[in-house]
């Protein structure tokens, strides 16, 4: 598989501050990639770089083997979708669509039926003699993709283009646009601080943080086996054990991360069950979460929360519970 | 309940009277003082002047417009434009490089730097200014002595000799009195093409670099065309002030009469109110022409 962009232990520092850390990253031709992590992580940093508008400190960047650092934004066959669009509000939206291709020089009649086709690709046929201010805030992503795709670029970046939709919109925006990717088969750098997008669009999914990769891989596995406590807690929730825990009730002598939704949740009179791990505490809360019910106990001074079917079971608080787990679910990892 | 609380009750249930009652002596204040004053000076250029006894005729006639017509006035009014025209445009080319500068290079000191070298000129008597620039370009001036010391008087003399433009010396030629004028108008260009330069965000500059436009044509499709309102904007200033002025082309240049000595000598000495009027009517059509021509071009369309 032919490599789009690939990182080498790339850095970018401002002054002391390593907004990006020694990274290195290599996107596959057709892959949708996903950059997750907390704000300040150096995700966006990373985008940057890749988009030309920062050059790195040290490291190499190449984007389908070309060397791209040094090269200006606008000599890069990559485009970006911008996380608040960066529209140009003096143009309409067809304008604005079709500018990359007036910059290459195309004429009138070339460039309006590709700028139209684009519109059309984005479900946004018969909106281009609008201005961007007349644009719903669910319409304004969909001009600024199809100003980025109507350039046919190898890879498109996308910097948190759904950060500022609503739930609903957001969910049908991550459809359409993971089915877009498929369509046009072209690499997508998606950056994302919401790991429920991250893992439901993704083919990868590195996890940032303070500027370094801490783990990459698909999303199921970066999910089922995180490699530290940082990813288990940023990605899902988690329960993370000590190693001296963890290896009191049947697990590894490591720190040990277990999902809420791996465990199930019994009366303090019942068994366990063989061959399971378990450990008993009192209820100190129960979270009614609609699809779910978040039962928080504590063993010994280990807080431990189980996501259960809402109703599946009823808990006073106080009352004492007893976890139950499978050994498979106890997920050693490498550090705390 | 007291008067005074059912009162603060009258204004939080009908806002509306609150803003009106605010914005009351505004109005008032520009609907008589402002543009009733306005409208008496519309109403004088329609009557004339009998030639004969000097004494106004309060009757409505066209003649004054048909005199703005004579040659000697339309000179003045061709005078006055073109010398509009020329500082306008001067001053936004000056303004331009500076206000950029300003609005996407400087930070902290370096801005605070900015704007008081732009705004301390204004804080000083505009006379004042006038006068030294008169004291810079006189024959005896700084200037003359540079371009002595440098052994390009030549290159002086061959300017003043240039017909029209030229003159015995800077201060008394159309040169100094448009130097003058440059140096006099350029805080009101600038000031509004930087606020201009400072809203266009920077993720906009990104955007176009992303999708293939070079610095220039990035400057030429994005960052113009957002500047524009503000070019516009600051040639309002520049443009109709110099339409008006009176002391500048009194001070610095030749005897030529500008729209506003005109107006001037023609309300005092000569007694000829309608004809004053008249001339004031020119820069106002003229700014009402060139803000319909701009709005035309697409100048606002970005506010």
């Amino acid at each position: 598989m032919t490599t789009a962009v690939s990182l080498q232990q790339v850095s970018r520092h401002f002054g002391p501050v390593r907004a990006v850390d020694n990274v290195t990253l290599d996107i596959a031709e057709g892959e949708f990639f996903a950059l997750l992590g907390p704000s300040g992580s150096g995700k966006t940093t990373c985008l940057r770089l890749i988009a030309g508008f920062d050059q790195p400190t040290s490291g190499h960047i190449e984007i389908f083997g070309e060397t791209a650092e040094g090269l200006p934004p606008y000599k890069r066959n990559v485009n970006t979708v911008f996380q608040d669009y960066a529209l140009f509000p003096h143009m309409t939206v067809a304008q604005n669509v079709a500018y990359g291709l007036m910059i290459k020089g195309l004429a009138r009649t070339e460039r309006e039926p590709k700028a139209e086709a684009a519109l059309a690709m984005v479900k946004l046929s018969g909106f281009g003699s609008r201005r961007p201010s007349q644009l719903s805030g669910g319409q304004r992503p969909r001009v600024a993709l199809a100003r980025a795709l109507v350039n046919q670029p190898k890879v498109l970046l996308l910097d948190e283009p759904l950060g500022a939709l609503d739930l609903k919109l957001r969910e049908q925006m991550q459809e359409e646009l993971k089915a877009l990717q498929k369509q046009l088969g072209i690499s997508f750098v998606f950056v994302t601080h919401d790991q429920g997008e991250a893992l439901s669009m993704a083919d990868r999914v590195a996890i940032f943080n303070e500027g370094r990769i801490v783990q990459a891989g698909t999303p199921a596995d970066v999910y089922e086996r995180p490699r530290s406590r940082f990813v288990a807690d940023f990605v899902g929730s988690s329960n993370v054990m000590s190693p001296g825990f963890s290896a009191a009730h049947g697990g590894p002598n490591a720190w040990t991360s277990l999902r809420p939704e791996k465990i199930s949740v019994l009366k303090a009179t019942q068994a366990p069950g063989t061959g399971l791990g378990s450990a008993d505490g009192p209820v100190i809360a129960m979270h009614y979460q609609g699809a779910v019910t978040r039962i928080v106990i504590m063993a010994g001074d280990t807080r431990l929360t189980a996501a259960i079917a809402a109703g599946a079971a009823h808990f006073a608080e106080g009352e004492t519970a007893r976890l139950v787990w499978s050994k498979d679910s106890l997920v050693a990892m490498e550090s705390p | 309940m007291t008067a005074t609380v059912r009162g603060s009750y009258l204004f939080y249930r009908r806002p509306g009277l609150l803003t009106l009652l605010l914005l009351a002596p505004p109005i008032l204040w520009i609907g008589i003082v402002y543009i009733g004053a306005l409208l008496a000076l519309l109403l004088q250029s329609f009557y004339s002047l009998d030639d004969f006894s000097g004494v106004i005729v309060r009757e409505f006639t066209l003649k004054t417009y048909g005199e703005l017509f004579e040659r000697s006035n339309i000179e003045i009014i061709g005078r006055t434009v073109t010398m509009a025209a020329a500082v306008t445009v001067t001053s936004a080319v000056i303004a331009f490089p500076i206000s950029y500068f300003a609005a996407r290079y400087a930070r902290g000191s370096t801005k605070a730097m900015f704007y008081l070298a732009v705004m301390m000129p204004l804080w000083s008597s505009y006379l004042v200014k006038v006068y030294a620039w008169k004291l810079i370009l006189a024959k005896e001036g700084i200037i003359t002595w540079i371009a002595g010391e440098l052994h390009l008087a030549w290159a002086l003399d061959a300017l003043l000799s240039t017909p029209v433009i030229g003159g015995p010396s800077l201060s008394i030629s159309y040169i100094g009195t448009y130097l003058v004028f440059v140096y006099i108008w350029l805080p009101y260009m600038i000031l509004p093409v930087q606020a201009a330069l400072e809203r266009v965000p920077g993720n906009l500059i990104e955007a176009a670099a992303d999708l293939g436009a070079t610095p220039k044509q990035t400057f030429r499709t994005v960052i113009l065309p957002l500047a524009l309102p503000g070019v516009v904007a600051g040639s309002i200033f520049t443009f109709s002030l110099t339409l008006g002025d009176y002391i500048i082309p009194q001070i610095v240049g030749n005897s030529r009469a500008f729209i506003g000595q005109a107006v001037y000598t023609l309300q005092g000495n000569a007694g000829n109110i309608p004809l004053a009027a008249a001339f004031t009517v020119v820069p106002m059509l003229i700014m009402g022409l060139y803000l319909a021509m701009a709005k035309r071009l697409g100048a606002f369309d970005a506010l």
